[in-house]
């Protein structure tokens, strides 16, 4: 993760964060299973064929739904397309330049696009046009324009919610608009250690002290869909087994309030 | 995870397509020290994979403003080889590539003693030279080795193993169909002295028990791969030996 304007996190406000963090309580005085404010606009680009903006604390996120007519790929002739990606705008934060997508960009691209995809979310055996020829192909376009954390969850909120109003272009080639199928309601929530401490949903300075973070998406079964572990540090499997719990009872919560 | 398919990939005697119980390993080998130039390396056979991995440093970061005043930087690069898999794969690094790089450098650098070695970098190559399932997995166990075959000071090595699901089944260590065809796939990266996690990704659809199952399957896994990690370095000392002897 990028370190803040300054370059480092000043050891000041570290040992207050982490010394608040023993207390049970964190910077901001959330508890350590608590999120940020969450707002969520959908239609924000009605350009676009569904899109939603994103406000998770002070990290704001647009998330733009396109969907056109193309190509299967050769291995999956009877489903439909899907691609997301992530670009870390230079009006975002102080280091982030433009150019070809890096690591960070990539890598929230990927977790975003797996917990999506193997949720099976969005049914694309339903968007084959022609089998073997021509299917849907659905591009998610999340920008980001305001980093203070967890890009992680805002980007697959966003996705989710761009994703659940989004209708397939279907008057564009002779037929009609409809609403693009969906299964089910994938939530990401994004765990990070401070010291010993797991906490939800971090924003930028508790991601800058954090040691590990682990990023899970389940849906409304209680099943994990989608984890990715990062960051330099370690998980025992009991903290695994609590984040996996923390993400599934936070993740229900948020579902229910913001992606329904 | 892969699409739906008719092939049947573990039978009613808990018997998996290639012949393996839910909790059987492919044959695993490791070689150390197979290339001349670099400080350290190893070479790794996990079944139908074959991984090569070079590692150089530490030595001097560059660019310089990638330095880091209070510990060495750990570059692991995951490559595949254009020839390694089915279909030729353009040759470079993709966004899949160049997420398992990140997440093998994380892995890896959580055992390396990095403080040792300010503004330094220790870059790790992966070349995959033939595909078969488990590729990031396999080649994080060759990188260890290899890394503790250049003298690195390392708090523990690391082993890679993946379990899965495929019918309904936890199994252990996904063969390609497996891969291709499961319904879950879950790489683990573990410390194996203290059983901790580093690294762990997860595709598909498992239920809390199933993870538990999973997991229990990849920790007794592990002993049995740093076991293998062991012998091929202490291998490399005994040959050594023996040089010196004549």
């Amino acid at each position: 993760m990028p370190k803040d304007a300054l370059g480092v996190l000043s050891e000041i406000k570290k040992s207050f964060i982490t010394k608040q963090i023993k207390e049970g309580r964190r910077g901001d005085g959330r508890k350590p299973d608590e999120y940020r404010e969450l707002r969520i606009q959908t239609n924000y680009v009605p350009r676009a064929n569904g899109s939603a903006l994103v406000e998770l604390g002070k990290t704001k996120i647009l998330v733009g739904v396109k969907i056109d007519a193309g190509e299967p790929f050769p291995d999956t002739p009877n489903l439909g397309v899907f691609t997301t990606n992530v670009e870390l705008l230079p009006m975002a934060f102080p280091t982030f330049e433009s150019g070809p997508p890096n690591e960070m960009s990539i890598e929230v691209a990927r977790v975003v696009d797996r917990g999506i995809r193997e949720s099976k979310m969005v049914d694309f055996e339903k968007l084959v046009i022609e089998p073997g020829k021509k299917v849907w192909v659905v591009f998610v376009d999340i920008n980001v324009l305001d980093y203070d954390g967890n890009l992680f969850d805002a980007c697959s909120y966003g996705a989710v919610a761009a994703l659940k109003t989004a209708v397939v272009p279907g008057s564009k080639y002779g037929g009609k608009d409809t609403q693009l199928p969906i299964n089910n309601t994938p939530v990401s929530v994004t765990i990070v250690k401070l010291d010993d401490v797991m906490v939800c949903d971090p924003d930028l300075e508790e991601e800058q002290m954090s040691t590990t973070r682990v990023t899970i998406t389940t849906t409304e079964d209680g099943h994990i869909r989608a984890m990715q572990k990062g960051d330099l540090g370690y998980f025992e499997l009991d903290e695994i087994r609590k984040a996996i719990k923390m993400s599934s009872d936070t993740g229900s919560i948020i579902r229910e309030k913001y992606l329904k | 995870m892969g699409t739906a398919s008719d092939i049947k990939l573990i039978d009613e005697n808990n018997i998996r397509l290639d012949g393996r119980g839910p909790d059987e390993l492919r044959p695993i080998k490791i070689e150390t020290n197979v290339l001349n130039r670099a400080d350290g390396s190893s070479f790794i056979e996990w079944g139908g994979n074959k991984i090569m991995v070079a590692v150089y440093g530490p030595r001097e970061a560059y660019p310089k403003h990638n330095q880091d005043i209070n510990k060495a930087i750990v570059k692991a690069r995951y490559n595949m080889a254009a020839f390694s898999v089915d279909e030729r794969k353009r040759p470079g690094p993709d966004r899949r590539s160049v997420e398992i790089s990140k997440v093998v450098s994380e892995a890896l650098e959580a055992a390396i003693m990095v403080e040792l070695f300010p503004r330094a970098q220790i870059d790790v190559f992966i070349e995959v030279l033939q595909a078969d399932a488990g590729t990031r997995i396999a080649g994080l166990t060759a990188a260890s080795v290899a890394v503790a075959a250049a003298g690195i000071p390392m708090r523990d090595m690391v082993v890679g193993c993946t379990a899965g699901k495929v019918g309904n089944k936890i199994v252990l260590d996904l063969s390609k169909e497996e891969d291709n065809f499961g319904q879950a796939d879950l790489p683990m990266g573990i410390l194996p002295k203290s059983d901790r996690v580093v690294l762990m990704q997860m595709d598909g659809d498992l239920s809390v028990e199933e993870f538990e199952q999973a997991t229990s399957m990849i920790m007794k896994a592990t002993k049995r791969i740093a076991q293998i990690q062991r012998e091929a370095l202490t291998k490399k000392y005994e040959i050594q030996q023996k040089e010196q002897g004549e």
